[in-house]
Order: C-alpha cells, then structure tokens, then sequence
C-alpha cells in the first residue's frame, strides 16, 4: 500500500486535521478490517485483515497525536525531525526546559501534587500555542524549516508530560 | 462486506445455518459456559440446574477425574489431589507462588519451561491440564444442551493477564479439544454483556474484582463499537486473598499453631463461608473440629472483617488510578462504573468504589454471570451467526513489551494500551563478522530493568546470511494479534534473507509437551483418527473452495484476467486431491490456494474499505 495515512481515513494532508472525521472514518476502517470480521475466512483473508487493522492501528495513533502527526507531515516531505545528528534547540526554550525540569524535581522532592498539576497545566499551555504556530508553519507558510523546530519541541513536550505523569503516580502510591 | 460463512471440522457445511458457539468464562473459583439461542444470551445449567462449575478438580487413583461439586467435596478430605484455584497457576513459576499455605506438591517442569506443575497421585500435572479438564466438562455439558459439536468458543482472559498466562489458557482449549474463537478480555465481555442489553452510550468503568484477579478497564461506547481506553489490574489480587486474611485471623483468635493440608483447606472454605455471610449479616460464626480433635469456635464481625481486608480494597484503588490517568479521563467524565466478580457483592468494596467514582456502581446484572453472558454474545458474531455484525470490540495489550538490550535493560517496542492487533519492527546488527544467529529476550512489564519485568521468551534467530560485524540489517517484527498474544518474525534486509525463529517461552509449555500431552488424551483407534483427520481435511477443502468461488462471483473486477484463471486452476486443483484419500496433499492444495488468493483478498479487503468510508459501491470506485 502505497497512500498515505492521511489519505487511508481519507483526509488532505494537514496539521490542522477534523479528529471527528478521524476517528469515525477510523471505526469505519475497523468494521471492515478488524480480524473479529475474519475469525471463520479463510487464512489468505486473515493475513489481510490482520494487515490492514494492524495499519490502521498505527496511522490512528500517529495522527490522533499532534506532536506525532507533525513528525510524521515533514517525514512525507523527506524532513526527519527528531534525528541524532539534530538535536539543536533555540537557546531560549533550552532555558524554559531547564526551568520545568527543575520544577518538576523540586515538586518531586517535596512530594507536592499541586505544583505537579499546575506545572502540567503550563506545559499544555505551551504546547496549545505550538500546535497554532504549527498549524501557522505547514498548512498555510508551508515553511517547514520552521515547523521542524517546533515539532521537536512539542515532541519534547510529551516526554515532559510524561515524566511528570511518573512522578505523579509514584507520590500517589 | 458480508462475512463468508464458512463451516469447521466436524459442522456440515449447509449455508446460513445457525453455528453451534460458546463463551466460557474460565474462572478462578467457578467456570461457566453461555450460548445465544433465539438472540438472547443465557447461561447453560448442569443437569442439576447449576449454572456456576466450581474450578475445582480433583484426581482420583483410578485415574478417574472429578470436576466441580463432586471434586469440591473432596478437597477437604483429599487435599494434596484436589486442584483449586488452578488459574492462579497458569503461566506462572514457582517464585510467583506463596507456596507456604498451599497444600500442593509443586515442582518445575523438567524440561525448559518455567511454568508449575502439580504432582498428584497420578502423576505430575500442568495447570494447563488441570484448566483443560475444566473446559472439557463444560464443552460436553454445551454439546449436550445445544445438540452438537461446537463450532468454537470464546474464553475470557482477566484484562491483566500477561502473554504467558494467554498462552496457557489457549493451550488448555486446545488440549481440551476447543477451537479457540478468540481470547476475550473479562472487563470487555462484561462490558459487551451490559452495554448490549442497556444500548448504553459514553464511557464506564468496568471494576471487575474476581477470585483471584483484579482488572479495571476503561471503556468509550458508541453505537456498537466497544473501544477500551486502557486497562490495568492486578493478576494476583482477588477474592480468595480475603478468605486467607480471614483464615489468618482464625488461626490467631483461636490461638492455632501452623495447620496440615486437610486443616488449612477446611479453614479456608470456612473462612469463604464467612465472607460470603457477611455481605448480608452483621456477624459470622465460624465452627469446625480440627484433625486432632480440637474444635474451634469464633465469631467474626463485620467490622472486624473490614478492618482486616482494608489494604486489600484499597489495593484495588492504584490500578483504578493509573487506568484513568491513562484514559486521561477525570471521575467526572465517567458515565457509570459496572461491577463484576462474585467479589464485588462485598459491601465494603461497592462503597469504596462509589466513594471513589461518586456514583452507586451499577449491580442489575449477575457478577458472577456477566462475562460469560458477553463472551457468549461475542462468540456469536465472531462465528458468523449475525450477518450484519454491529458489534464491535477494540481491545488493547494491557503490558508492554520490551527487548533486553546491554545492560539488563528493557527497552519497549509495544507500548501498554495499544489498540490491538499491533505490529513493530525493530532493526538489529550483528557484532562479529559471520555471525549467523542471535538471541532476542522478550519481556512484558513496566518496569526499566529486565530484571523486575516478565520474561516471556527468547527467540532464537538462525540463518542470518554471514556478512563482517555490523552490516547485517535485521529486521524484526513483533506482531500482538486479537488474543493479545505475541509473535516474532525476523528478515535480513540487504539480502531479504528471512531468519529461522525458535521460541523458548518462559514460563510456557513447548509445542513437544503439547503434542504429548494431546496424544495421551486420544482414546480413538489409529484408524478412526485417519478416517477424522481425511473428514476434517475434505471439509476444508469444501469451505476455502466454497469462500474463494463466492468471493470471485463477487468481486473478480478486482484482479487480472491472468489472476482470476490462476485462481480457478489451483481450486480445480483442489478439487480433484479433495477426492484423494490423502488428508496431507488436500492441507497442502488448500494452503496453496490460499496462498494463490493472497492479493486477491487484499485488494478485496481495500475494496470494501474505500466503499466503507466513501459510502459508495464498489464498481463505481476509481481502483
């Protein structure tokens, strides 16, 4: 199969996608594909059934997540974002990471949910304003030099959440 | 697309006739078996109309085995040979068990495999033969009341079962003589059970507090599809750990010093018995004379009985949390929580639940009845008996799985809550030149060291072409199908070499142990086995003849000219071996027509796709 996954649950390439059209035509695909369909057919329809649920699968949870979707548009476009031989990041958001890291073991040390929770909710923040900027960056000033920048940080953004997310569930156990 | 119908062994193959399925609900205390018959699922009854069979069994010297009530009366009397709570065996080893109060005699397999066994007094058993003795009573007792051989079952799985213990309960079906629909998760069946009959729409909570397993799935429905969120549990947390703080406080009350088997299993069901009293009463009184003459004599309180099972309700409250956190999903998002497990008619757990959730947990349906009321409904579809199938399941893999890499650490490959089936490549090199083979250690679990995960196998990879260190590019794929089981497949990519895999399951039985496990339990003459393996072969031939004319009669617009004549040829092929008296070349021919029909069905399969999501019919489709 050669189409994209954009183009499997029969949306434009875009960052700014329609999530309800996502996950309904994501079901649709389902229905038809999912091996439970498939439980008395024949092996040669098992192995594409297994085949396409198992594709349809990993396109939903790419584009279902913004940071992933991100990547996975600049990859269509030959632009690998997160690469070991590209780790630079501007020089102010370095500080910012810096800054919630330390949050983050400050809160940790302390035990302290609350400044967890709030620290959670001004990563989102940042991460709503890059989603814009990228919405801004791909689909409109097609300037993907740009979008590649910020991709990585919203990826890194996840990884923060989910540290955090961690931390969370140890103080809470 | 419309399902093909298509008959298995031992079914006649006359289209649209209703397929004889099952749902089994293997529990930990009791096992039952559900069917739909006129489009409503029920559960079937033994002769003495009892729908629950106790997971008990029991070996007598004779070799002769009993199974459920008559079995639970001997386990007080018979201890060592009375197999109880069997599940919490499957897939495990010994440094998983508290062995110390447990009358069993438990040794490692002698060959590679990690998983308990049980010596009896007919010789040294497998938890999977133990749950295969329970499948067998309730697959003879379905075909008695459905009047026919079972077409296949649906058996439910706690949520929070690792491969291991998957794999186990498939092999127990198969030593049992059950083809083996699906692995359905409990919370999902549960969900299935409940969502079908209230047409519910939104998001539940399936709290699902069993013998001896604990699962919480998080479940969004919406018009007949079931997608869980995330799950989590505990697969050793259940009702019998509250029968054993009961039996410890008898055993400090009373002032008891340590117990023999037969005592320790009498206080045990005592202690059940207490359990089960106070869901309704305030006090239990707990009387018994010991082996030695001693009586006891002590009277439990309730809220004696809450303090002491306290941490253990709390315990249930972690895998709450973390399911929801990774649902990413408030209290207040939930539209109802449904309870399930014979364990959840304690009070004490309905209100913590309702504490924790803010509603009254919803109880209308039979905790001990639900899942395999769902499975059964499950089992229904997946056989093809709905036509038009409306329902759904999107499960997912409750653990992740990782790789050891340097160091003992595990890195992952498949993340926790992944929707199933899930695939993932990974490429490897080789560190010296001409090496040919290497080793993959699989383990499940959270956890960053190798070590405090579960290993689940190594898979030994053969056969790489030899190449200087390093150049080798080897990828492998890790495939967790709709059971939530793994596989493993690996190729060479710069020379498309695909590797040779031998899997060493850690805690599993191999394929050898099951071959003899599944030839000691044929009874049938040699002739009589020929004569059913050259049945079972022709009816094959019969249904993937009948299924690939059907689909060619359809959709032959979707392939070559040249392909559709190649097809025809290999079924024209088939045909005249299926006339043969040779049941290996008739499984050869079919698998070559399905070999044959593989592009065609994919391109079937995007066919019916594109129509899916453009609403439109296939012959009006630019392809």
């Amino acid at each position: 199969m050669t189409q994209s996954y954009f183009e499997l649950f029969g949306l434009k390439q875009a960052f700014n996608i329609d999530l309800a059209i996502l996950e309904s035509n994501y079901r649709k695909i389902q229905s038809e594909s999912h091996p439970d369909r498939f439980v008395t057919s024949t092996s040669a329809e098992k192995l594409a059934s297994m085949q396409l649920a198992t594709l349809a699968n990993e396109a939903y949870q790419t584009l279902k997540n913004p940071a992933l979707r991100a990547k996975y548009l600049l990859e269509l476009r030959g632009i690998t974002a997160i690469s070991e031989t590209n780790t630079a990041m501007p020089a102010d958001f370095l500080m910012q990471q810096m800054e919630w890291r330390e949050a983050l073991e400050d809160a940790k040390a302390a035990r302290d949910l609350d400044a967890l929770d709030s620290l959670l909710s001004e990563i989102r923040q940042e991460a709503k304003a890059l989603k814009t900027e990228l919405t801004s960056l791909i689909d409109e000033k097609h300037d993907y030099t740009a979008a590649t920048a910020s991709t990585r940080k919203l990826i890194f953004i996840d990884k923060v959440c989910i540290d955090i997310n961690k931390v969370i569930e140890q103080i809470e156990n | 697309m419309a399902l093909l119908q298509i008959s298995e062994p031992g079914m006649s193959a006359a289209p649209h006739q209703h397929k004889l399925a099952v749902g089994i609900d293997l529990g930990t205390t009791n096992s039952l078996v559900a069917t739909v018959r006129s489009g409503l699922s029920n559960v079937l009854p033994d002769e003495h109309g009892h729908a629950l069979l106790p997971s008990v069994v029991h070996y007598n010297a004779d070799n002769s085995v009993e199974v459920g009530f008559d079995a639970q009366k001997k386990q007080n009397q018979d201890p060592h040979n009375t197999i109880v709570s069997v599940k919490r065996f499957m897939g495990r080893g010994l440094k998983d068990i508290d062995i110390s109060q447990l009358p069993y005699k438990f040794t490692e397999s002698a060959e590679s495999t990690g998983m308990v066994q049980i010596e009896t007094r007919v010789g040294v058993k497998s938890p999977v033969e133990v749950s295969a003795e329970i499948l067998k009573v309730l697959k003879t007792r379905a075909e008695q009341a459905l009047g026919g051989e079972l077409v296949g079952a649906v058996i439910t799985v706690p949520a929070y079962f690792d491969d291991a213990q998957r794999q186990a309960t498939k092999d127990a079906a198969r030593l049992a003589g059950l083809n083996v629909l699906r692995l359905l998760n409990e919370p999902t069946a549960a969900a299935v059970a409940y969502g079908l009959d209230n047409a519910s729409e939104g998001t539940y909570v399936i709290y699902d507090l069993g013998g001896g397993t604990f699962d919480v799935s998080i479940l969004k429905l919406s018009k007949g599809v079931f997608e869980v969120l995330s799950t989590n549990g505990d697969s050793a947390l259940g009702g019998d750990d509250f029968d054993q703080r009961i039996f410890c406080w008898i055993l400090e009350t009373a002032k008891l010093s340590p117990r023999n088997a037969h005592d320790t299993r009498l206080l045990l069901s005592k202690a059940r018995e207490a359990k089960e009293w106070l869901t309704e009463h305030a006090e239990a009184n707990i009387s018994c004379m010991l082996s030695d003459g001693e009586f006891v004599n002590v009277t439990l309180s309730t809220h004696d009985f809450i303090t002491l099972t306290a941490n253990l309700v709390q315990k249930t409250l972690s895998p709450t949390r973390k399911a929801m956190r990774d649902a990413g999903l408030n209290v207040e998002d939930i539209n109802g929580v449904v309870m399930v497990g014979g364990a959840t008619r304690m009070p004490q757990i309905r209100k913590t639940v309702a504490e924790y959730f803010k509603q009254t947990p919803l109880t209308n349906l039979d905790p001990d009845k639900v899942v395999a009321l769902g499975a059964a409904i499950q089992a229904n579809v997946l056989a093809g008996n709905k036509s038009d199938a409306d329902l759904l399941l999107l499960d997912i893999i409750p653990l992740s799985l990782g790789l050891e890499t340097f160091g003992g650490l595990a890195e992952k490959v498949i993340h926790r809550n992944s929707t199933l089936p899930v695939a993932r490549a990974q490429e490897f090199t080789t560190y010296k030149d001409g090496q040919t083979a290497m080793s993959i250690h699989v383990v499940q679990g959270e956890r960053e060291l190798v070590c405090d995960c579960r290993s689940l196998a190594r898979f030994e990879l053969r056969g790489i072409p030899p190449m200087v260190a390093g150049a080798a590019r080897i990828r492998v794929t890790f495939t967790v199908d709709a059971d939530g089981l793994l596989s493993v497949s690996a190729r060479e990519t710069s020379s498309n070499v695909e590797a040779n895999i031998t899997v060493k399951p850690s805690y599993g039985l191999s394929e050898d142990e099951i071959t003899n496990m599944l030839k000691a339990s044929f009874t049938s003459a040699e002739a009589d086995k020929k004569a059913r393996m050259l049945a079972e072969a022709r009816v094959d031939a019969g249904a993937i003849i009948e299924a690939v004319t059907a689909a060619l009669a359809a959709d032959s617009a979707l392939i070559s000219a040249e392909e559709g004549t190649a097809i025809k040829a290999e079924i024209q092929r088939l045909k005249t071996i299926a006339a043969s008296e040779d049941a290996d070349a008739i499984h050869q021919a079919v698998e070559t027509l399905n070999q044959a029909t593989e592009a065609f069905a994919a391109a079937r399969m995007d066919a019916s796709v594109r129509k899916a999501l453009s609403g439109k019919e296939l012959n009006t489709l630019d392809l």
